[in-house]
């Protein structure tokens, strides 16, 4: 993977950036969740991609169509299932598959639509959640999850052993995963991830269907 | 019975049919020898197609644009109508510095087939007789206004659009052209539409055709032939189809229940309401411009229109391996064409994992809001276009 130096420095999401190393230059990309297109544009930059995306909110939508990207109004419950298979080279979920609200369902769309998920998530098994929660007796609330749990979209968080699992249940293969630390620095996810999902505030995992249909 | 009808009528409908067979605009006229066949299976011949242009077009032909208007729009999509003397029906998007900028993109805007201001309709004379067609005029469909509209960009020299686009009908002619002569467009954006005429739009337009029928003075169809205009049937088709075009909020907003220049009602059957008075004049000014046999055959391409039905009924067959860039757009409250028929449209392409943005655009003005200036679809159109002009290296 070569390293990928973003236009503007410091603007881009560390877990946007490691994405960006992973997908092959000139591929096709699907971004569920894209938000204001941010990654889609990094992609495009740095890697030619071909890319769309999906999204929520009519607002971001319109900002992203407005700026020139392929993005349709939609919901990743609903609307994968549309998608015919291997129609990308990836399809991207990044921060979403917590606000799901099927995200096995979700992540079997992005296997089966992508060769290739990538797949990043807050880890609800770092340390200052697992302290906030074990001292305080409450919902934690970081900087990742900052919504009180009445007000939070995420319904359906996990850990990173939490995620293997599921992805050992739905048959995928683990191409590369890495955890960041709270000051972004990458921690490598090889055969123990228990110090990861300690550290890990948050993880990208590239994933690969197996067997393929 | 006058064999020269042109001549034979008051101010308004002798512009109006002068303009029915002898454009201000451009026209196309293509001879006996290169007929129409249309999905009737009739051949039709001559065939007249008037047009407008705006802009130029590049040495590489790259930069052209086709605007295809709705039910009752025309030519002039940027320049005044010769019978109302009006500006351009979408005056706000289309002009120099634009969304649709005039200053980079070559424009073409042609009258549909069956319309009644240069291209041949109902309105048209019938060489065969020296009259117009009037109801002896085959009943035409979306596609064959389209594959009008081809002979056209086959004159004009054009291999591939950069980009066709059109709300409502307009729109229903977008999707027809992206589907059937996909290679020929570059990028589409189908605004305000749907992929088939639903039951409900069927219904309406049914309303507008017994209206027109059902006035004596449409004389079976032939009221050219008795110098006379179906004035009252055609006002009322267009009262009820307005009603349809604005939403129940953007009627409130503008009329509420004020009354027209009284103070109380009258306890008649005058136009008491704002509202009715402004129907009334939606309706007589309408009559002023518009063929009431073009209503008829217009609305009934309208009806057949269905992208599925031809293709398996499975809306994504009409898409299949397409590598045009669609725009999808939608309104709230846009009840005629409601944004879930454009995300039926939306999941057919994703469906062959096409190129695809879709936007809703949030306003209250009903199905009309796409001939309005709404700021977030206008910088929609502009970034799509942007974006579209990039990848096909159109310089900025």
């Amino acid at each position: 993977m070569q390293k990928i130096v973003p236009p503007a420095p410091g603007a881009h999401r560390v877990d946007h950036l490691l994405i960006a190393e992973m997908v092959e230059p000139g591929s096709r990309v699907l971004d569920v969740g894209c938000g204001d297109g941010a990654l889609l544009q990094l992609l495009a930059e740095t890697k030619s991609t071909d890319g769309r995306g999906v999204e929520l909110s009519r607002e971001r939508v319109n900002a992203c169509v407005t700026r020139g990207l392929s993005v349709i109004q939609g919901d990743a419950d609903r609307d994968l299932a549309d998608y015919p298979d291997q129609a990308f080279d990836y399809a991207i979920l990044s921060l979403t598959i917590q606000a799901t609200r099927f995200p096995k369902t979700v992540l079997e769309n992005l296997l089966r639509i992508g060769r290739r998920a990538i797949v990043s998530f807050p880890n609800f098994g770092h340390w200052r959640i697992r302290a906030e929660l074990l001292f305080t007796g409450r919902m934690p609330q970081t900087r990742n999850l900052p919504e009180p749990w009445y007000a939070s979209p995420d319904g359906h968080l996990c850990t990173i052993k939490d995620f293997a699992d599921l992805v050992a249940l739905l048959d995928a293969e683990v191409e590369a995963a890495v955890a960041f630390n709270t000051s972004g620095r990458r921690l490598p996810i090889r055969r123990s991830i228990s110090l990861q999902n300690l550290l890990g505030e948050k993880a990208v995992f590239l994933l690969r269907k197996r067997h393929p249909a | 019975m006058s064999t020269a009808p042109v001549k034979s009528f008051g101010s308004t409908t002798g512009v109006r049919l002068a303009e029915a067979n002898n454009p201000s605009s451009k026209v196309l006229r293509l001879p006996d020898s290169e007929p129409l066949r249309l999905a009737c299976d009739q051949l039709l011949a001559p065939i007249s197609i008037a047009y407008e242009t705006y802009g130029t077009l590049n040495s590489a032909k790259s930069n052209a644009i086709l605007v295809c208007h709705a039910l009752t729009g025309d030519q002039y999509v940027a320049s005044e109508h010769p019978v109302t003397k009006k500006p351009g029906w979408w005056e706000t998007l289309v002009g120099p510095g634009k969304p649709i900028d005039t200053d980079r993109y070559f424009v073409i805007c042609p009258n549909i087939l069956g319309g009644c201001m240069g291209s041949t309709g109902p309105a048209s004379i019938d060489p065969k007789t020296g009259k117009p067609y009037g109801v002896h005029f085959p009943v035409i469909t979306i596609g064959d206004m389209v594959n009008a509209q081809v002979r056209l960009i086959d004159h004009l020299g054009i291999d591939q659009l950069f980009c066709v686009v059109g709300g409502s009908m307009g729109g229903m002619q977008v999707l027809e052209w992206a589907s059937s002569h996909t290679e020929r467009v570059f990028s589409a954006v189908p605004i305000a539409t749907a992929a088939w005429h639903s039951s409900q739009n069927i219904a309406f337009h049914e309303v507008g055709r017994q209206a027109v029928m059902a006035d004596p003075d449409w004389c079976g169809g032939d009221y050219h032939s008795f110098d006379k205009v179906p004035r009252n049937g055609l006002a009322v088709a267009r009262m009820a189809a307005h009603i349809t075009y604005l939403s129940e909020d953007a009627l409130h907003r503008k009329f509420g229940r004020n009354l027209q220049e009284r103070s109380k009602v009258t306890f008649s059957f005058n136009a008491d309401f704002q509202v009715e008075s402004y129907l009334r004049h939606q309706g007589s000014t309408f009559v002023d411009r518009f063929d009431a046999n073009s209503y008829l055959y217009i609305t009934r391409a309208m009806d057949y229109f269905d992208l599925a039905a031809e293709r398996g009924d499975v809306l994504a067959n009409a898409f299949r391996g397409t590598k045009t860039r669609f725009c999808i757009v939608s309104f709230t409250s846009d009840w005629l064409y409601p944004t879930r028929e454009s995300r039926e449209i939306v999941h057919a392409l994703n469906a062959v994992a096409a190129n695809v943005s879709f936007v809703e655009i949030d306003s209250n003005n009903g199905h009309d809001a796409f001939l309005l200036e709404e700021p977030e679809f206008f910088a929609t159109i502009r970034g799509f276009l942007s974006a579209a002009g990039k990848k096909r290296g159109l310089k900025v």
